[in-house]
């Protein structure tokens, strides 16, 4: 099985997904980055899949999670770097994601994470809804 | 349904998540080698990612089969597989209908994709899917 690498970048965690990723691959790489999250008690997440081809149901799905478990630890997730048939693809198909924060490239993430940050402490009176969804 | 198979380029047998990606690695190969364009092969390559998919979720094993259609320009991709069939195709054909617990796009998300799509199953026998990307 294989690695991703995982970069640390003061506050925040930045992880380049390189690889095309197989389901359990995925699996396996969504846990790695909530055991770092942990680790390192991160409060910005920045995944960038640039380099993926293809994100099918299960990877997007997979994707979304992950963004909803780490603000369950405490950390804002932005997803870079999406390809644009990637993006028309996965509404064709018939995702739809919820509360997940994108932008063009790490860059424009991480100013988008730091924004993101500040908001939810704003906003922190105002709790999030809780409850089973779906 | 077409009856014309074009030529038989290759078979994948699928029984994993790792046989997926060859999958997906060798048709997209074959897509652009055809000249399909960049989104046409992401559109084709997500539907096969899907219906491969399908055949490890739910009947463990199964083949993919790939032809070239020479005639009118294009691919077809069969997934076959022994597994427990679908019970009800126009329910399965429904969104967000999932018995996997899977995000039920699978079928009809997959279907948007690409220019063909066929599905024919016998409970208990299998299932078998064709698609068709026109170039």
């Amino acid at each position: 099985m294989f690695e991703v690498s995982i970069l640390k970048m003061g506050s925040n965690i930045i992880v380049p997904i390189q690889v095309e990723l197989h389901d359990r691959a995925a699996q396996k790489v969504q846990d790695d980055i909530l055991s770092k999250v942990e680790e390192e008690g991160s409060s910005g997440l920045i995944i960038d899949i640039s380099a993926v081809s293809i994100v099918d149901s299960f990877l997007g799905r997979l994707l979304s999670d992950t963004s909803r478990m780490a603000r369950l630890l405490g950390a804002e997730t932005v997803l870079v770097g999406m390809k644009k048939e990637v993006a028309i693809t996965l509404i064709q198909l018939g995702m739809v994601f919820r509360n997940l924060h994108t932008a063009m490239n790490i860059e424009d993430g991480l100013e988008l994470v730091e924004k993101l940050k500040t908001e939810s402490v704003q906003t922190e009176a105002n709790m999030p809804e809780t409850g089973m969804i779906e | 349904m077409n009856d014309q198979k074009g030529i038989n380029t290759f078979q994948i047998s699928i029984s994993s998540d790792e046989n997926v990606i060859i999958a997906r690695q060798k048709i997209r190969a074959l897509a652009q080698e055809m000249g399909f364009s960049m989104l046409e092969q992401t559109r084709l390559i997500t539907a096969v990612s899907e219906l491969a998919r399908n055949i490890v979720v739910h009947a463990g094993e199964g083949r993919v089969s790939v032809y070239r259609e020479e005639e009118r320009k294009g691919l077809r991709v069969v997934f076959e597989d022994n597994g427990p069939g679908i019970p009800d195709i126009k329910k399965a054909m429904e969104e967000g209908y999932s018995t996997a617990g899977s995000l039920g796009l699978g079928l009809k998300g997959s279907k948007r994709l690409v220019d063909v799509f066929d599905v024919k199953s016998e409970p208990g026998k299998g299932t078998r899917v064709e698609i068709v990307k026109w170039l």
